[in-house]
């Protein structure tokens, strides 16, 4: 009787819980969901009711519309430099022996967790304004990039490791030279690893705050995260049509990479991050 | 630092040294016939980027603290060393020490209970479901998860408006304002709210290797939820406990986003370290005082990543 009495309130206990937690997570969610269609948006609980114009709004604001490309150009960039340098590098590495080679990724990959860009504003600020890369995207892609290669050889060293090397060695025999086995054997074999770092590091440079809105200068080249604080920042009252129209503009891109590559890889820990 | 600066060149060091293509046709050939020259050849763009934008600003941090440099206007003015004087000043400043108190708040509050608290409470309690609830509950969580900053903090600035936020209406009687009132909690659950899923799938992994079978013969001879967990649970999966605590403790304290919610205000009651060093470095000029605060921040990850691979590397000795 006890046992049963205390059985059913773990069980309401668990319930009750979950429910708090979906309300928490959720709430903010279906909000930012619902509002850009919404016409008359307040943050109350009325029904929305259904419109378009938040976006033809949208779109007459030049600079929201060029964020969005900008993000797309400082993401896109930084993935395709990260992918490549840390293919080569993690291919390398994983196939010739090099006294000390693991010491040395654990320690970028330590270093690369305990400098952040918090820690090395100022710096890089200086760097970047001595390298004559303020106000560039390229900047921006170089730093970014940087922070996140070492996590990205170490991730893709991973996958590099487990593949075999018959294959490689056979088109040795054929005379393929070294990239050329890089590209036709080794890349197809790797995909998996390659579409995983590639999606991390969009990710990364599509949410990053930071590092653009210190290098970039002029608004027609910021990317969104800058952009859109800039429009909630300035002139006092904020537009919440255009804000949470852009909000769901922005946040789409990557909600629909990350069910994309959930769906088709399943999502899990690599790497660095398993044990 | 040091070490990691170093052993980069190192290793380019030897593999220039043995002869180009020594080892296409040597004792044991690598499988692509890479060569050494070659392998550092694939490796050096990636190490430049490195060596470049992470370890070079890692000592640049150390030489700018110890200087008065400063940005008057757009003119640069020469640096001088001043010694130890940064840290002196920093140390006698309340500011700093203030900025101090309320990064560890934020840290405990937003890494230690609320994301790895929640998203261990949540794993645990969906541990035995599959299917549809648990999968809905996930997915929330995860979108808030992958959202752009930016976008999370314009959410939790309209939740918690002062005139037409609901969660304000709800907390507080409309008029009054949640943010500018509790602005460390503001920016705490904000955190939470953003960081928790990374905890949770951990987690879910992690409690994934406890055998059922043990949870339920502890069950069996009336262990409580809590005895469960310390007893069989805990133990388990100390190395994941002490990875995620690491991991998101150091995401925590260098986390710059509450500048996006509060911008450390309002009178600097939210400003943690990450934006006092913003303002003070790069929007009030002081490049050298704020250099000085920057490497107390490299020491402290430093010394939060050494005391827990100490705690990982003692785990592992005793196993």
């Amino acid at each position: 009787m006890n046992t049963t009495v205390s059985h059913l309130l773990g069980r309401i206990g668990r319930y009750v819980f979950l429910s708090v937690v979906l309300g928490f997570f959720a709430i903010p969610l279906l909000w930012l969901a619902t509002a850009p269609f919404d016409s008359t948006p307040k943050i109350t609980t009325s029904m929305p009711d259904f419109a378009l114009d938040n976006f033809r709004a949208l779109l007459d604001n030049p600079y929201a519309v060029e964020s969005l490309l900008n993000s797309v150009w400082l993401a896109g960039g930084t993935a395709i430099l990260v992918v490549v340098f840390a293919a080569l590098a993690a291919y390398a590495l994983s196939r010739v022996r090099i006294p000390g080679r693991d010491a040395l990724l654990y320690g970028l990959l330590l270093l690369s967790s305990i400098v952040t860009g918090t820690a090395t504003m100022v710096p890089l600020f200086e760097l970047a304004f001595r390298l004559n890369l303020i106000d560039s995207r390229l900047g921006v892609i170089l730093i970014m990039s940087g922070g996140l290669l070492p996590a990205a050889i170490f991730i893709l060293k991973d996958f590099m490791d487990s593949t075999p090397t018959s294959y490689e060695e056979s088109a040795r025999v054929f005379g393929a030279s070294p990239l050329q086995i890089v590209r036709h054997i080794v890349v197809p074999l790797v995909r998996p690893g390659l579409a995983t770092v590639a999606v991390w590091a969009v990710a990364n440079v599509w949410g990053n705050f930071l590092v653009p809105y210190l290098l970039l200068r002029s608004p027609d080249k910021a990317p969104a995260a800058v952009i859109m604080y800039t429009l909630y920042t300035e002139g006092g009252q904020a537009d919440l049509r255009l804000l949470s129209t852009f909000s769901l503009l922005y946040s789409l891109p990557v909600v629909l990479m990350f069910i994309f590559v959930s769906t088709r890889y399943g999502f899990r820990f690599h790497g660095g991050i398993k044990r | 630092m040091v070490q990691a600066t170093s052993s980069p060149d190192t290793t380019e060091d030897t593999s220039t040294q043995q002869l180009p293509g020594a080892r296409r046709d040597g004792a044991s050939p690598d499988a692509a016939g890479l060569g050494r020259a070659r392998a550092a050849a694939f490796v050096v763009p990636s190490m430049v980027l490195i060596v470049l934008f992470l370890v070079l600003p890692a000592a640049w941090t150390i030489y700018l603290g110890i200087t008065n440099y400063r940005l008057t206007g757009l003119a640069a003015a020469h640096p001088e060393i001043v010694g130890l004087d940064n840290y002196t000043t920093a140390l006698g400043d309340d500011r700093f020490l203030t900025s101090l108190g309320l990064t560890l708040q934020f840290v405990i509050g937003s890494a230690v209970i609320g994301q790895a608290g929640l998203g261990f409470a949540i794993a645990w309690t969906l541990r035995d479901r599959r299917g549809f609830v648990r999968r809905v509950v996930e997915a929330f969580v995860l979108l808030a998860w992958i959202l752009p900053g930016s976008v999370v903090a314009f959410l939790w600035i309209a939740l918690l408006d002062r005139d037409a936020g609901t969660l304000n209406a709800v907390l507080h009687t409309p008029g009054a304002a949640w943010l500018l009132d509790h602005p460390m909690l503001s920016i705490i659950v904000f955190n939470t709210w953003r960081g928790t899923a990374f905890s949770m799938m951990l987690y879910s992994a992690a409690l994934g290797n406890v055998p059922p079978s043990h949870l339920e013969t502890a069950k069996l001879a009336g262990a409580n939820t809590w005895q469960q967990l310390r007893d069989v649970v805990f133990p388990r999966i100390r190395g994941h406990i002490l990875t995620n605590l690491l991991l998101i403790s150091l995401w925590t304290f260098n986390d710059f986003s509450p500048y996006l919610i509060t911008a450390g205000g309002p009178e600097g009651k939210s400003e943690i370290l990450a934006v006092y060093v913003y303002k003070v470095a790069l929007s009030g000029g002081q490049l050298g005082f704020g250099s000085a605060i920057s490497f107390l921040m490299l020491l402290i990850n430093l010394v939060l990543a050494l005391v827990y691979l100490r705690m990982l590397g003692r785990r592992k000795e005793e196993a």
